[in-house]
């Protein structure tokens, strides 16, 4: 190894199947929620994503009492959660946040109790702390080809829904004139994101899967303006928030107190909201230099949904 | 088997007890442009969605070409009213023309020179090649509208329906979107319905004026509806019609209301330029 390779990862790094796995995976979550998460922000549903970080936590300590796999917790409480804000009315931009936060609220009670009764019973926080912050590096061989499906399927979800989700994100009545199922395919995309925010929170932590979500494509929107190229750009910025994360919580066991890895999780959502502040220089510096140009100056506030 | 593109006839609807339309009769003829003239709350945005196929009839049918169902989507063009779209959407006016072209479809849509094409062409007739690659959000209302309007032609319907394309927009964009939406009406023989709660920014340009208050509504040419007694029968009450100056002012007898179409001088006081 080079010197200066040897400077960055400790020793070890690429000898060590808990990194292939965390390299590979983060990756491969990355790619997804870089891909739904544009349109996440793109529909104002960052609220819903949030919510299904937080209710995956409900369904990972519920995972865990149950003795199965924290991703099957987290996949069947965010199915159920989606299926829950769909019947209270996530669809109308009016009732949206009050679903959100109906199902929320109930959800994070049942976690309350769920992790009350792995911490007494199990006398043990490391669960709790696995679930609500995670870690790619408890990432076992065996959850891999689950994790590499769901991803198929969401993946293959918003490629093959793209063209009427972007027109119904842009404008349902338009959409709607056009022919298009709005409701179904608002139903879908709630699939999708439900899926992506498991996927998220196997990855990097229940509460902090959101920010996997939510921050590169945020980063993205400001960086491009073509929708594409923004959902590349949210998948790049993810896959270096998660490697960089991944080298840095490696190396971290090498720091003061050392022995102590520091969580992935801290270095990844860190990473991220660096990321997001610094997307917002391009447009900054523009905006200064051109003062007067047109195209610099939005014609119209936000939309008010935007959340 | 008629030539009319648009029939509609006798059409009704109530929502939850209420009559919003009521027996709403009239023909749209082929590169016909129609105005659709009618205060806040008179029921135009609801024909709209009847036309489109997305409100229920309590009575009545619209017909498309003659027929009632089959291939609507294809042959009605729809610009919705006035909607803010967020300034920082990742999506050039280009994109949401080319979105008019296929959204209907599955999938990424696949770059060819073809839709190239179709597009650049579509953002010429409406004078957008300019903010073209602009992203839709930071464009201005009247800039947005041509791109709605290119959006809903590009697929090249025979009818173009329009909800109020006119509110907010300042003189000047309103007079272009206006001269833009007759000279498409005339040369490509698409039938425009244009929605406006002001009648005198379309006087000049239209051939029918359907005419609509409290859910009933009458059609014909300007000089046939637009006069006191017409007017006066579908309000239920006296109106006056004035002329000014080539601009038409009307305005309720008798009573104090003043909710009509065409009330306070030649334009909307309320336009502002977003």
């Amino acid at each position: 190894m080079s010197p200066l390779l040897a400077a960055i990862l400790a020793p070890g790094f690429f000898g060590s199947e808990a990194v292939h796995i965390a390299l590979g995976v983060g990756t491969l979550v990355a790619i997804v929620t870089g891909a739904v998460g544009v349109f996440t922000v793109m529909r104002g549903q960052s609220f819903a994503g949030e919510a299904f970080g937080d209710i995956g936590t409900t369904g990972g300590s519920g995972a865990f009492l149950a003795g199965v796999g924290p991703l099957w917790g987290f996949v069947v409480g965010n199915l159920l959660a989606a299926g829950a804000m769909e019947a209270i009315g996530i669809q109308r931009t009016r009732g949206r946040d009050l679903a959100t936060g109906i199902v929320l609220g109930a959800s994070i009670g049942l976690a309350a109790l769920f992790l009350y009764l792995t911490t007494t019973e199990q006398s043990t926080t490391g669960a709790t702390v696995t679930i609500l912050f995670g870690s790619a590096f408890a990432i076992t061989r065996s959850t891999v080809p689950l994790i590499l499906l769901l991803s198929l399927i969401v993946l293959a979800l918003v490629l093959v829904l793209y063209r009427p989700l972007l027109l119904a994100t842009v404008s349902p009545e338009m959409a709607a004139a056009r022919g298009i199922a709005v409701r179904t395919i608002g139903i879908l995309y709630l699939l999708a994101l439900a899926l992506a925010a498991a996927l998220a929170a196997i990855t990097i932590g229940s509460i902090l899967g959101t920010a996997l979500l939510v921050g590169p494509a945020a980063s993205a929107l400001r960086l491009t303006k073509r929708p594409l190229a923004a959902m590349l750009t949210a998948a790049g910025i993810g896959i270096g928030a998660m490697w960089l994360g991944i080298v840095l919580a490696y190396d971290s066991f090498e720091w003061p107190p050392t022995g102590h890895g520091w969580p992935i999780s801290f270095f990844v959502v860190s990473i991220v909201f660096v990321l997001y502040l610094l997307s917002g220089l391009p447009e900054r510096r523009r905006r200064h230099r051109s003062e007067d140009q047109r195209d610099a100056l939005p014609a119209e506030v936000a939309a008010p949904e935007s959340r | 088997m008629s030539e009319s593109i648009l029939q509609v006839q006798g059409v009704g609807v109530r929502l939850s007890g209420r009559t919003i339309l009521d027996r709403v009769n009239f023909d749209i003829a082929p590169g016909e442009f129609t105005g659709l003239i009618g205060s806040n709350g008179a029921g135009k945005t609801t024909l709209f969605r009847v036309i489109l196929g997305l409100q229920a009839t309590s009575a009545g049918d619209v017909l498309i070409a003659g027929r009632s169902r089959a291939g609507r989507h294809r042959q009605v063009g729809f610009v919705p009213q006035k909607f803010l779209l967020d300034p920082d959407l990742p999506l050039r006016a280009r994109d949401l023309v080319g979105l008019g072209l296929d959204a209907h479809r599955l999938g990424v849509p696949r770059p060819s020179r073809v839709r190239r094409a179709l597009v650049e062409e579509m953002l010429e007739a409406v004078d957008a090649g300019r903010f073209a690659d602009t992203r839709v959000g930071r464009l201005s209302g009247g800039e947005q509208q041509r791109i709605l309007i290119a959006h809903a032609l590009i697929a090249r319907p025979r009818l173009l329906l329009l909800d109020e394309p006119l509110a907010n927009l300042d003189l000047r964009s309103a007079h272009e979107v206006v001269g833009l939406l007759a000279r498409i009406a005339r040369e490509q023989e698409i039938a425009v319905l244009i929605s406006a709660h002001e009648i005198n920014p379309l006087l000049g340009v239209m051939d029918r004026i359907v005419y609509l208050a409290a859910g009933r509504a009458v059609s014909g040419s300007t000089e046939e509806v637009v006069r006191a007694d017409v007017l006066s029968r579908l309000y239920g009450h006296h109106v006056d019609v004035l002329n000014v100056h080539g601009r038409v002012l009307i305005v309720a007898g008798a009573g104090d209301e003043t909710d009509l179409a065409g009330h306070e001088g030649a334009f909307p006081e309320t336009t502002v330029v977003s």
